[in-house]
């Protein structure tokens, strides 16, 4: 099944034509509302009037998560703020959040990119879904939700944190699909096989996303619990899950390119790179009223394929990723920027800035290890000394993640020194 | 009298242990008693020695956190009974203890290191006791 025929299955003519419509317009939207990008094209002597097609993108600024920080929280919003219905927020690379904002038109853009990825994966509107991402500030959950409903399923609303109530549900209900991330559905699986409760599910699909996953990860999904799987991508910047998903081909993920336009550049060089090559992903958003952003840059790596795909959709498709531009690392499915742990670890002053985060995966859980030196001018010897200093550090830390790391306490002088480009991360879950 | 117990943090690593023995050797401090307390990610290692600032400042050099720590060394007669007779003491004066451990001498002398609540006060109750404690001095004498 398709969802919207006219736009998935159009003639790459077509698309090319759709698509610098809707670039000359939005290029004149941002800027006329944005003052960043106004000022931005002003600084390198462009008008609207010089991009006459998407061919023209690449005279177009970039635009990075920095520059979401910097304009926080709503300087890059292009609409007053009451046509503005709904912000997410995500994980900035210090301090403060990256908040996105949407008009009722973005999120209507929203669940249909949604559904068409979820009708991708065989969610119809007789399957009963269970939304296991989690619901709030992140996109995950509210994103996959409206899509679901727009199909006309029936949506349970999960959300994370509880496994033993979502398998019960799972199986009392009868659910069919469900949409969460790779590694908790793992998680999951796990907890169905101690139960006895594996043959008892009557699931089909599962919808996959919000970090990366190997190609062993799928299979294990797959055979583990009799579905198939799919991988669905997006970032909220952008818009939220739903930006580009995989159909049963698993050919790449189809991108909703009519309202997401994707480059590949090179990153060194801010080059494009030509189909096939792989690079960095950058989005322009053609159609977003809220946050509309041009030519974003994902540090996401990949490469693209413009040819049309078995599965009878003509929209490009990008491969699975090969890893991330910067050091983000997707740890259940938060964005983590180690120098948000240092920023965090700064204002605890029996502990040295130094530090090192241990990342693994535990019975297909993610784990995070910060390992921190003591401060040898605040040492104690008393054991519920160190362990209340240790509480302490967790909680500055989760309150700055998002996510509750297992904190170490470290002899001084023993992690690694910053000597140009330091390493502050062990990554043990070879995700890529 | 108060003493000074050297107080060492470990990583729970193969040979660290060692390796702050081996401080200790070179620069020749002898050590009278030892404790060490452990969880799952790390050691304190305390310890009596005759010479707690030497051995401080060695293992500073070397890169371990380390403290002085101010303690009873307390003497109790060499016989069954005697420790709980002076935790009766301290208890009923209102005195919680942290930690302690034992320290003897030849077979002849008992003595517990201990850590209180309120050292001080501890200190100056034993002493009208007529309780003997030990200073870092007479311990390095020993």
């Amino acid at each position: 099944m398709i969802w919207n025929e006219t736009k998935e299955q159009m003639s790459r003519d077509e698309m090319t034509a759709l698509q610098s419509k809707r670039l000359v317009k939005l290029v004149d939207y941002v800027y006329h509302n944005v003052e960043f990008y106004r000022k931005k094209m002003q600084a390198i002597g462009l008008l609207p009037s010089d991009i006459k097609g998407i061919e023209d993108i690449v005279k177009l600024p970039f635009t990075t998560k920095d520059d979401l920080r910097d304009n926080y929280p709503f300087g890059l919003f292009a609409t007053p703020q009451s046509q503005i219905v709904r912000v997410h927020a995500s994980s900035g690379t210090t301090g403060k959040a990256t908040v996105v904002g949407y008009t009722r038109r973005d999120l209507d853009v929203w669940s249909e990119c949604v559904a068409r990825c979820l009708t991708m994966a065989g969610v119809g509107k007789d399957d009963i879904i269970q939304i296991a991402y989690g619901y709030g500030l992140f996109t995950g959950g509210l994103g996959a939700h409206s899509g679901a409903e727009k199909i006309g399923a029936m949506v349970v609303p999960m959300s994370t944190g509880n496994s033993k109530k979502l398998t019960t549900m799972m199986v009392d209900f009868g659910a069919t699909a469900i949409a969460c991330t790779p590694s908790y559905l793992l998680h999951i699986a796990e907890v169905l096989e101690q139960e006895g409760m594996i043959n008892d599910i009557k699931l089909k699909c599962a919808i996959c996303g919000a970090e990366p996953w190997t190609e062993k990860m799928h299979k294990d999904i797959e055979e583990r619990l009799h579905i198939k799987a799919y991988d669905i991508y997006g970032l909220s910047e952008v818009m939220g899950p739903g930006v580009a998903c995989d159909c049963d081909f698993h050919k790449g993920l189809h991108v909703c390119e009519d309202h997401f336009y994707p480059e590949i550049i090179d990153s060194a060089t801010m080059l494009p790179q030509k189909d096939g090559e792989l690079g960095e992903l950058v989005f322009t958003t053609l159609t977003k009223e809220g946050l509309p952003l041009i030519r974003y840059r994902t540090k996401d790596l990949t490469s693209i394929d413009r040819t049309p795909c078995e599965c009878g959709r003509t929209s490009a498709r990008i491969s699975r990723f090969k890893g991330r531009v910067d050091d983000m690392l997707i740890i259940r499915g938060v964005n983590v920027f180690p120098s948000q742990v240092e920023a965090a670890l700064v204002e605890v002053d029996e502990v040295s800035p130094h530090y090192m985060m241990v990342v693994d995966r535990v019975n297909n859980l993610d784990t995070l290890e910060v390992q921190v030196e003591i401060n040898p001018q605040y040492f104690t010897d008393e054991i519920r000394g160190l362990e209340s200093l240790n509480k302490k550090i967790t909680h500055v830390l989760s309150q700055a993640l998002g996510i509750n790391p297992k904190v170490k306490i470290v002899e001084p002088q023993t992690l690694v020194r910053s000597q140009g480009k330091a390493v502050h991360v062990i990554d043990n879950r070879k995700l890529y | 009298m108060v003493a000074k117990q050297l107080s060492v943090f470990i990583e729970n690593r193969q040979g660290r242990l060692g390796e702050v023995l081996s401080v200790l050797k070179e620069n020749k401090v002898n050590i009278l008693s030892l404790s060490l307390a452990d969880t799952t990610e790390y050691g304190l290692l305390r310890l009596i020695v005759n010479d707690p600032a030497l051995g401080k400042d060695k293992l500073a050099e070397d890169g371990f956190s380390t403290m002085l720590t101010d303690v009873l060394v307390i003497n109790i007669s060499h016989e069954a009974g005697s420790l709980q007779d002076l935790l009766s003491f301290l208890a009923e004066n209102g005195i919680n203890i942290e930690y302690m451990y034992g320290l003897s001498i030849d077979g002849q002398e008992a003595y517990v290191v201990l850590k209180a609540s309120d050292l001080k006060k501890a200190d100056e109750m034993l002493a009208k006791k007529g309780v003997k404690t030990l200073s870092s001095e007479q311990i390095s004498a020993l």
